[in-house]
């Protein structure tokens, strides 16, 4: 029942990455998201100290306001003449160094482990559990994954349409007059907060392996985005199963081999997509040489 | 006093002369990963050091920073080797394969460590130390490596560094000279992997990429010129290094490389405010500066126009009356506030004067000096009009359109030509310093113009 659990938040957490980050590989902000994931845990800690408790919503607030902060600082300093890249790396560093002194500084009061900031403790999730009416309703953290989920569904079914069109072509977007900023700014607080919520169980790093790589495993796959979204979450969903077998093989973090999981089905795509394929594409230029003799 | 205290001890002295190395070495390559726009691609080595560390842990089980830095090393060149593979051989773009495999090592590193720690021997080694980085743990041999391969890397630095600079700027026009771009490329990226390495144990995986980042960024607000930027970037490091070893030595449990890592930025928001060519408090400054340098000049060539209209209407030698601020607004298109600000700049010049009219509106004209400093203005911005005008015809003249001042910039031949076509175009400014402004009245100048 608990390995259940646990894959079952396991696969909640890939899936809502997975389906956030096909937007975020199509609009080239991979590292913005990286950025995002790891920037946000000042605003965990910081919600925590305030709240004193371990509750989703005010964590969910800290995560999503310091998330549109790291983004908003981004933009603010590459306005300001300094390169993209380096505006990611100084800004999120910067805000990770302040999560992990402050984490450091009140080790009494903040119930978060360092360890659990990197590489979550999805293992521990079936003994959280939420209690409603006096009913077990189950891990905490797979209802808080799954909400976000939810809401992420939600507003992306909403809005399709736009986001379809920013993601590939925000100067048309712009032009008939969608407002390119505003659904930034949305998809960006999506963003943070399915980090926040999946930060519980894969830590800060590695959601930025569910974020990016199960969607670039789909890009590899197919041209088209609804198809991209749907392989993009069953990836999530193999990276979850085969994650939690290799990690109780092994007896080693379950997110970490969840990632290291992810990285063998990219390579897998990688080589042998059937269009894109590295493989595929040397077999289809020599089956051309050999179908056209001199 | 509790800060000198620490340095007494022999064993913070040579953690401080390990990090102030660090600093200078990571400040010093970051330059030149910075302007390469390869930031980030240091964040992924480091990351990437983790499962070659780990690999090399269990091999040996040895904790050397010699042998790790091998082990780094190599997971490191894999690293670069899937970047640029993942990029050139697919479609995806650059970006997303860094993250790609920035978190698929990192998630294998994590996998390696908890394994490590799990199994039985490795429970107290220490390794997670990496992942934040304990200045502290690091013992003397360590800090013997970390200055010997500091030095080595400094001394490269050195002795390539025209090299390196072509490479940062024009890597085409290096190839072109025949150098071995691509060879020093890929030195420069072990050269990186190297220092990354020797600052693991201090700042940690997860930071170590913003030692590289902050102090270059932090520099190059301060010059234009390489080798300023990489002795400034080389400093800044070592004070971040020095301000973050110690603060985090004050606290228990406080790990080095957060410590460092905000020293840093906070070296980088100084300069980002403060720094008196790029930063945010200049810029304003000189941004207010032109805004209104631009609007004293629309004002004072509105306020020229409508006296020379004047003129032209009233057909007598010269303009006795003023132009009122309602006028000069409506001509210049600015506010009336904006307007009065800029005659009262006019006005603390001495430029321009105001007279009582019979309806009771003040009105404004030049004084002889304002005339002075207005004619030739004047005359600037009709040649700059006609030659934007006829500019095919002045095709053989060469003119810097970025210069403010377009007479100096032509021969008296031209320069006589372009008067002409003025007059032609009826461009000619009317008003000059000889052009009487006020009445002849009898009883106080005695008919001298003010």
């Amino acid at each position: 029942m608990n390995a259940l659990w646990i894959i079952l938040t396991g696969s909640l957490v890939a899936a809502s990455c997975g389906f956030l980050g096909c937007f975020l590989i199509l609009r080239r902000m991979a590292m913005l998201g990286d950025a995002i994931s790891h920037a946000i845990l000042p605003g965990i800690v910081i919600a925590f100290l305030l709240s004193g408790s371990r509750d989703i919503m005010p964590m969910l607030i800290g995560a999503a306001v310091v998330g549109l902060i790291t983004v908003l600082i981004v933009q603010l300093l590459s306005h300001h003449g300094v390169k993209t890249d380096a505006a990611i790396g100084v800004t999120f560093t910067a805000l990770f160094s302040v999560g992990v002194i402050l984490v450091s500084l009140f080790t009494a009061q903040v119930d978060l482990d360092l360890d659990c900031v990197l590489y979550g403790e999805i293992a521990y999730v079936p003994w959280d559990t939420w209690q409603w009416a006096g009913i077990d309703m189950g891990p905490r953290a797979a209802w808080g994954v799954g909400g976000v989920f939810l809401l992420s569904l939600l507003v992306i079914g909403l809005f399709f349409k736009q986001f379809k069109l920013c993601s590939f072509d925000p100067a048309l977007a712009a032009a008939i007059g969608i407002p390119v900023v505003f659904f930034h700014y949305l998809l960006m607080t999506l963003v943070s907060l399915t980090t926040v919520a999946a930060f519980e169980s894969v830590g800060a790093i590695l959601v930025v392996a569910m974020l990016v790589v199960p969607s670039a495993t789909a890009y590899l796959l197919t041209d088209k985005l609804h198809r991209m979204l749907w392989i993009s979450m069953g990836v999530g969903v193999l990276c979850a199963v085969f994650g939690y077998a290799l990690a109780s093989w092994l007896d080693s973090s379950i997110a970490g081999a969840m990632t290291g999981v992810s990285g063998l089905l990219f390579l897998l795509a990688f080589l042998l997509s059937p269009r894109h394929g590295l493989v595929t594409r040397a077999w289809t230029r020599r089956k051309i040489k050999v179908s056209e003799p001199a | 006093m509790s800060i000198l205290y620490t340095l007494q001890d022999p064993n913070t002295k040579w953690v401080l002369m390990g990090c102030i190395m660090l600093g200078i070495s990571s400040g010093v390559l970051g330059c030149f990963a910075f302007l390469r726009g390869r930031s980030l691609v240091g964040d992924a080595l480091a990351h990437a050091a983790l499962p070659g560390v780990c690999i090399v842990y269990l091999l040996t089980g040895s904790k050397s920073i010699g042998l790790f830095l091998i082990g780094a090393g190599v997971a490191g060149l894999l690293a670069t080797y899937s970047i640029t593979a993942i990029s050139r051989y697919s479609r995806i773009k650059e970006d997303t394969s860094l993250a790609i495999v920035l978190s698929v090592f990192f998630g294998i590193g994590i996998v390696l460590l908890t394994f490590i720690q799990h199994s039985a021997s490795g429970n107290q080694s220490g390794l997670d130390k990496f992942l934040f980085g304990q200045a502290a743990s690091l013992v003397h041999g360590d800090v013997i490596t970390i200055m010997s391969v500091a030095s080595v890397l400094l001394l490269l630095t050195t002795l390539l560094f025209k090299e390196f600079a072509l490479l940062s700027f024009d890597p085409g026009f290096g190839r072109g000279l025949g150098y071995p771009m691509g060879l020093l490329d890929g030195l420069l990226m072990l050269m990186l992997l190297m220092s990354i390495v020797i600052g693991l144990q201090a700042v940690g995986v997860v930071l170590v990429a913003a030692m590289l980042i902050a102090p270059a960024v932090t520099a190059r607000y301060w010059t234009d010129k390489l080798s300023r930027m990489v002795f400034l970037s080389g400093c800044f490091g070592a004070l971040s290094g020095v301000l973050g070893t110690l603060i985090s030595t004050q606290q228990e449990n406080l790990p080095t490389g957060p410590t460092i890592v905000l020293s840093a930025t906070c070296f980088f928001l100084f300069s980002l405010l403060f720094s008196p060519r790029r930063g945010i408090l200049a810029r304003l400054y000189r941004f207010v500066k032109l805004r209104n340098k631009v609007l004293v000049e629309d004002v004072m060539q509105s306020l020229y126009e409508s006296l020379e209209e004047l003129a032209s209407r009233t057909r007598v030698g010269g303009v006795y009356l003023g132009i009122s601020e309602d006028e000069i607004a409506r001509k210049s298109g600015k506010s009336p506030a904006q307007v009065k600000r800029a005659l009262a700049e006019l006005r603390r010049r001495k430029w321009v004067v105001e007279r009582e009219k019979a309806e009771g509106q003040a009105a404004w004209t030049f004084t002889s000096e304002g005339m002075k400093a207005a004619y030739p203005f004047i005359l600037n911005q009709r040649l700059w009009d006609l030659y934007h005008m006829t500019q095919n015809q002045y095709l053989h003249v060469q003119i810097d359109q970025s210069r403010e001042e377009l007479a100096p910039q032509l021969t008296d031949e031209v320069l006589a030509q372009m008067l002409a076509q003025l007059e032609a175009y009826d461009l000619t400014p009317r008003l000059t310093e000889s052009t009487p402004l006020y009445p002849m009245t009898g009883n106080n100048q005695g008919g001298v113009p003010l």
